[in-house]
């Protein structure tokens, strides 16, 4: 029996709505199961796993670096954060220290993540509410970036930049060209984007206290991210607990107290505002140097040292084929990924593959508001409510 | 216990309430763990939350770790973090193999519905008093938890 609602005595006039998993505005594959009395949502619970895979259990079978290569699929939306984050918990475990320019090239393409994230966010939440154009804008924009990943990685999506120790590869030739040119169009999309949504009367009346929760509720609840700063809460992973150098740079935190979903939109609008000033900054300082730590048993060696030199070629064999062998202990580290706190949890048991790895997927814990926010509310608000909350399925299930 | 743990505030203030709080505490790579016995786990978690110089109001995390084949086989696993204080804390309790069971701490944070449910699902551990306690990512009608070590990565055959 897949999740249900039970009917409550006396009130069987009621419909039960079962909404997704194939469903244009559920954002992949979420189910929603819905109680209505008329158009209003009474009750509301969600169902997921729809998308499990079993990351978790995978993680086990893989030495730590072919681990990176399963985080870019779980939140396909924001792969360079995903590989960030665990990049970043393993290099707590090991006690590596990460060259400048790599820490700072990892600032740049997180936050070229996080503003093409927020772009199909969107994108995808115009055209649920019927802002048809917005969508094709959005999209034109995030090409750019997809571009800029595909330079860097050879990939568009599945990245795999993030190596533990720093970067895969030395960033080729013009790629700062090619970012600069991205930050000097970019402000004026942003421009167009405001033009058609922020004082637009339909969109005013489809969002504006529509789906509010509370500061309280969002903490309660486990939400993160600008859902949780939508509703006023100044909790930023980047602010409070700085990563790979997130602390070098100027940049405020946006929030709104409203908590509704408009609130969540302007967000969002300014943080991609903020990254673009972190960009900036990064790019104007970024420092000369190696991308890859120096620790020969743990970073692979260059493709040419391994021709010229024994011990790289015995590194390189000794990496791929055992991996290496973290200290015995358990780290917790997580980032701001464009949905919110994204964390990993890493158990070593001093072997090459980790003995436990679990992720904090942030839409994980923000999807639990959405029955919260959705209960009371129009079914036609229910879209509106699942669009600003910015959910992945692919990390909530895993 | 070495002496950076013993003067942590955290482990001083869960002293205070009771000895009895506070099973094991380590500090690794700056991170603070405390086991705490499963039966005050309800009483040491409404503590965290509620006491002004803690106040661990956000669940971040809760997950759960299987040592098959050693004893005690289970551990369920929180991380909680101070907004205020911006201090980040994980419990961690001890359980037995062959009945994994614990208090839900859904009364204490809401936020721990959906991972008990996960845990519950992928480790067999039960929570008691938890207000819907079933399969979320796997279908209803599978059989085995699979993140227990026990369980082959192909699956049963």
């Amino acid at each position: 029996m897949p999740v249900t609602l039970e009917r409550i005595p006396g009130q069987e006039e009621r419909v039960i709505l079962s909404m997704g998993p194939q469903h244009p505005s559920t954002h992949g594959v979420l189910r929603l199961v819905l109680e209505l009395d008329g158009e209003t949502v009474v009750r509301a619970i969600y169902d997921i796993g729809y998308l499990h895979t079993g990351f978790e259990k995978s993680f086990e079978r893989l030495t730590y670096s072919q681990d990176i290569t399963l985080t870019d699929r779980m939140d396909y939306l924001a792969p360079l954060s995903n590989n960030l984050g665990f990049c970043l918990a393993v290099e707590k475990l090991l006690e590596l220290e990460i060259p400048a320019k790599a820490q700072f090239v990892r600032v740049i393409l997180t936050e070229l993540t996080r503003i093409q994230s927020h772009l199909v966010w969107l994108g995808t939440h115009a055209i649920d509410i019927g802002a048809m154009s917005v969508f094709l804008y959005c999209f034109r924009e995030r090409e750019d970036i997809l571009h800029i990943f595909e330079m860097m990685s050879g990939q568009r999506m599945m990245t795999s930049y993030f190596r533990i120790g720093g970067l895969a590869l030395e960033p080729p030739l013009g790629w700062t060209d090619r970012v600069e040119k991205f930050l000097k169009k970019f402000p004026g999309r942003l421009e167009e984007y405001e033009g058609l949504l922020t004082r637009n009367p339909i969109w005013m009346r489809r969002t504006q206290g529509v789906g509010a929760i509370s500061a309280e509720d969002a903490v309660a609840y486990g939400v993160s991210g600008p859902s949780l700063r939508g509703s006023g809460v100044k909790w930023d992973v980047r602010k409070a607990q700085p990563y790979s150098s997130y602390d070098k740079f100027n940049f405020e935190i946006p929030t709104r107290p409203e908590g509704d979903v408009y609130a969540r939109y302007l967000v969002r609008m300014a943080e991609m505002r903020e990254s673009l000033k972190i960009v900036r900054q990064a790019l104007d300082g970024l420092p000369e140097g190696p991308v890859r730590a120096n620790a020969p048993h743990i970073v692979m060696p260059d493709r040419e040292s391994m021709k010229t030199s024994i011990e790289a070629l015995i590194y390189h064999f000794k990496i791929v084929t055992e991996g290496f062998h973290p200290p015995v202990g358990e780290v917790y580290h997580s980032v701001e990924s464009p949905r919110g706190e994204l964390g990993f949890y890493i158990v070593s048991d001093g072997s090459p593959r980790p003995f436990r790895c679990h992720v904090r997927a942030p839409s994980f814990a923000n999807l639990q508001a959405l029955p919260k926010i959705i209960e009371g509310r129009l079914i036609a608000d229910v879209v509106a409510c699942i669009g600003s909350i910015d959910v992945v399925l692919g990390e909530i299930d895993r | 216990m070495n002496p950076e743990v013993e003067t942590h505030p955290v482990v001083q203030r869960l002293r205070e309430l009771s000895p009895e709080a506070l099973e094991d505490a380590q500090i690794f790579r700056g991170e603070l763990t405390v086991w705490i016995p499963a039966a005050r786990l309800r009483h040491v978690a409404e503590f965290l939350r509620d006491e002004k110089a803690l106040s661990f109001k956000y669940l971040s995390d809760l997950t759960a770790l299987d040592h098959y084949p050693n004893e005690p086989r289970f551990e369920t696993v929180y991380h909680l973090v101070s907004l205020e204080h911006n201090q980040r804390l994980r419990l961690k309790v001890r359980l037995a193999g062959d009945d994994p069971r614990v208090d839900s701490l859904v009364p204490v944070w809401p936020a721990a519905n959906a991972f008990e449910r996960e845990v519950f699902d992928l480790f067999g551990v039960y929570f008691e008093g938890h207000p819907y306690l079933v399969r979320i990512v796997l279908p209803e009608d599978w059989e085995g938890h699979p993140l227990r070590k026990d369980y082959p990565t192909e699956g049963y055959r």
